[in-house]
């Protein structure tokens, strides 16, 4: 296990240590949570300066408008922005994460000049229209139909859980293209303008009171054949290369996150007394216990990946992810639970950050994979179990 | 290390030395001598000593390996995976940390040396040539207490709360052992004089922080390597109860289908592998950094990995993992035996709590 970093790594933190230092007192204040034009402004007006500074598109390929880092200084750069309080990628994510490493690794060269520099320059959004009422962990099986009309598809039906669909001027669409194929082998990957007539957008409130999604009801709308990354009906294939591209650190900046709000909730104990309870203390000592092992099996698992890459490999890691998504999920849980105990009463008033994220948190086990599904792949997967 | 214990110490020599114990337990009734059933394997032991598992960390000039903590965490894992038995911590770190004749001895694999942590069990006390005792640091009234009480005192120890004693006439009481491959006996009140320790050693017993045996051996970093070579072995049979279970959850079939094909059964083994992968990494990431508190995460992680992955092991054998004959009961026990006392829990997780407030 190498948890030590090269003098290059080391010189590379520094020097963003320095520009987010010189930088983050100049932002704007931040907006109002509700106000997603608002948001959609603040993200993108942070990705400007990223993108000025050099540093947008880290982790993308050089040819793609990238900078090409190794999984190693991306996570550098998620730790580091995170401990400054920089801001989150926010209405950036897609472009960012999923769609645009799709495009950069499936998309022709006209694709990439059309797609790739507005989300790098932070001037376009993205959101994603892949889950369906009737297709959650069973993802490939979706219905959303697109029917061929000489150039364009036409497409109908109904995607849920699009994060900032209301703000997004584009969306990675997961379409049914084929319906007599094998499930897998009948879907294809679309970006649809999200201006098409037959887009209409629906908040969902969720239960944390938020609108952090949206459904999308799709009533003939037509996307140009020319918008298709891929061929037709290699859809899911293209959109697994996505997945792929998170190489583990998905979750770092969140990880670096939860212990500071671990250090902030015992720190709050020891102010209001709840500290005197040896339970309590005890629970947060177990917490520090798993949150220290979740930032180290973090780092494990981006070395891995590096190391991967070095050797010629994909770059992906291996059975770390699903490992890793399972135990800090509930983690998050008990971290904001232990939280809600510190507080007592105050644990009820939602206006409370802690309370706000207790609320979020109850999502950790069902979003990205549910802890069954996750369950089921290292079983199948790593464990070599029988398909049920 | 793995290919030496799967040649010399295969699943046929773990059930002998079982049966070997079960023998002297239910045949004489004498089993409360001294001298215990000999579950260690002294030509082992010597194998293990030439192979440098005892000398893993001593300078290569020293006739040692030359390696360090993240190798010797690797090996200590391989033998908790076999359930090895014998006081292998106690030996590997009088051979790291103390020097003279002792510490030359337990290097090469010729002296059994038992490490006790007052007031727990110490471990094949019998079999051992020589005790490393761990006390508090700084103690030095002798309590009264009974043995394994939590007054038992440490005074001969001098202010460093370490000593070394010979085995024989070590005051303890033995107790039937959970563990039918880790003879147990209580600790006393009062610790022994010092004399001259057997087994060939021909040394005084050391006890003062000033006396030479001892002058290298600091008991804080004693009692975290203790604690992180005890959560490797913990690891090694967290690994191995996985494995166990994936397998018999592979081939054992009901209604028609390997029971692994069940959602349930499924998710036991995926539950497994968090825990064993959580708990490897932190011991692996503290043999690295030398943390005191990765280590204490290390330890409770482990000991956690390590008795419920056995349970959950024994549910997957179903009535089969009830059984004598299935080697989970021995994972179950060996877990609870090397398990740190409430006490010893406690004291990490305030440990872990206490640095967040820093």
């Amino acid at each position: 296990m190498d948890l030590t970093y090269t003098a290059e790594q080391e010189e590379f933190r520094a020097g963003l240590r320095s520009w987010l230092g010189d930088v983050l007192p100049k932002l704007p204040p931040r907006p109002d949570p509700r106000d997603w034009p608002g948001r959609r402004a603040y993200d993108a007006g942070w990705q400007r300066m990223l993108y000025d500074a050099g540093y947008a598109g880290l982790h993308w390929p050089v040819d793609a408008g990238g900078r090409g880092a190794t999984p190693v200084q991306h996570l550098i750069f998620l730790e580091e922005t995170e401990k400054a309080g920089a801001p989150y990628v926010g209405a950036n994510f897609v472009g960012l994460l999923h769609a645009g490493p799709t495009i950069a690794a499936e998309g022709t060269d006209e694709q990439r000049r059309r797609w790739l520099p507005p989300v790098l320059r932070g001037d376009e959004v993205w959101c994603q229209g892949f889950s369906e009422p009737g297709a959650g962990s069973d993802l490939a099986s979706l219905r959303t139909r697109a029917v061929r009309d000489g150039d364009a598809y036409v497409v109908t039906g109904s995607k849920i859980w699009t994060s900032h669909a209301e703000v997004a001027d584009w969306c990675e669409l997961l379409v049914r293209t084929d319906p007599q194929a094998p499930k897998h082998r009948g879907i294809s990957w679309l970006a649809m303008p999200m201006d098409a007539p037959g887009v209409t957008v629906r908040p969902l409130r969720t239960l944390a009171g938020s609108t952090e999604f949206a459904e999308m009801f799709l009533d003939e709308v037509r996307v140009p054949v020319e918008n298709r990354v891929g061929e037709e009906n290699d859809g899911w294939r293209v959109t697994m290369v996505t997945l792929s591209f998170e190489r583990g650190t998905a979750f770092v900046g969140e990880v670096v996150a939860c212990r500071r709000v671990l250090g902030e909730v015992a720190r709050a104990a020891k102010a209001n007394g709840s500290w005197d309870d040896p339970a309590l203390r005890r629970g947060l000592g177990r917490l520090a216990a798993e949150f220290s092992v979740l930032w180290r099996l973090t780092q494990w698992n981006v070395s891995e990946a590096e190391r991967s890459l070095r050797a010629g490999g994909t770059g992906v890691p291996g059975t770390g992810g699903s490992v890793f998504k399972l135990r800090y999920s509930h983690a998050r849980q008990e971290l904001y639970d232990t939280a809600a105990e510190v507080l007592g009463p105050l644990a009820q008033d939602t206006g409370h950050p802690w309370t706000a994220e207790r609320l979020s948190s109850l999502s950790y086990t069902i979003a990205a994979g549910t802890s069954q599904i996750q369950k089921n792949i290292v079983a199948e997967r790593i464990l070599g179990l029988p398909k049920g | 290390m793995r290919e030496l214990l799967a040649g010399r110490f295969p699943r046929e020599a773990l059930r002998a030395a079982v049966d070997a114990g079960d023998a002297l337990e239910t045949g004489s009734g004498g089993a409360s001598v001294v001298g215990g059933p000999p579950v260690v394997d002294r030509v082992l032991w010597r194998e293990l000593g030439e192979a440098g598992f005892f000398a893993l960390r001593l300078p290569e000039a020293d006739g040692g390996v030359g390696l360090g903590l993240p190798e010797a965490v690797l090996v200590f894992e391989e033998a908790g995976r076999v359930l090895l038995p014998g006081p292998l911590v106690g030996t590997h770190l009088a051979a790291t940390h103390l020097t003279g004749p002792v510490a030359a001895g337990a290097a090469a694999g010729e002296l059994l040396v038992a490490l006790a942590l007052p007031p727990a069990p110490v471990g094949h006390l019998g079999a051992a040539d020589a005790v490393l005792v761990l006390g508090e640091p700084g103690s030095q009234e002798l309590g009264a207490g009974e043995p394994g009480s939590q007054e038992f005192g440490s005074g001969e120890l001098g202010g460093t709360g370490v000593g070394l004693f010979a085995a024989d006439g070590y005051p303890a009481a033995e107790i039937r052992s959970v563990d039918p491959l880790t003879p147990l006996h209580l600790p006393g009140s009062v610790l022994p004089p010092a004399r001259a320790l057997d087994g060939g050693a021909g040394v005084e017993a050391a006890s003062a922080g000033a006396d030479p045996v001892l002058a290298g051996a600091d008991p804080v970093l004693l009692r975290r390597e203790a604690a992180l070579l005890t959560a490797a072995l913990q690891v090694g049979s967290a690994g191995r109860t996985l494995a166990m279970a994936v397998q018999h959850a592979r081939q054992r079939e009901q209604f028609g289908r390997p029971i692994g094909a069940f959602q349930a059964v499924k998710h036991l083994c995926a539950d497994m592998l968090v825990r064993l992968e959580m708990a490897r990494t932190a011991v692996y990431a503290a043999a690295v950094s030398g943390d005191g508190f990765e280590t204490a995460a290390a330890r409770l992680l482990a000991d956690d990995a390590a008795s419920r992955n056995a349970r959950d092991c024994l549910q997957v054998f179903g009535g089969m993992g009830f059984t004598w004959e299935a080697d989970v009961h021995l994972h179950i026990k060996r877990s609870w035996v090397l398990a740190a006392g409430r006490g010893d829990t406690e004291r990490h997780e305030e440990e872990l709590a206490g640095e967040l407030l820093q």
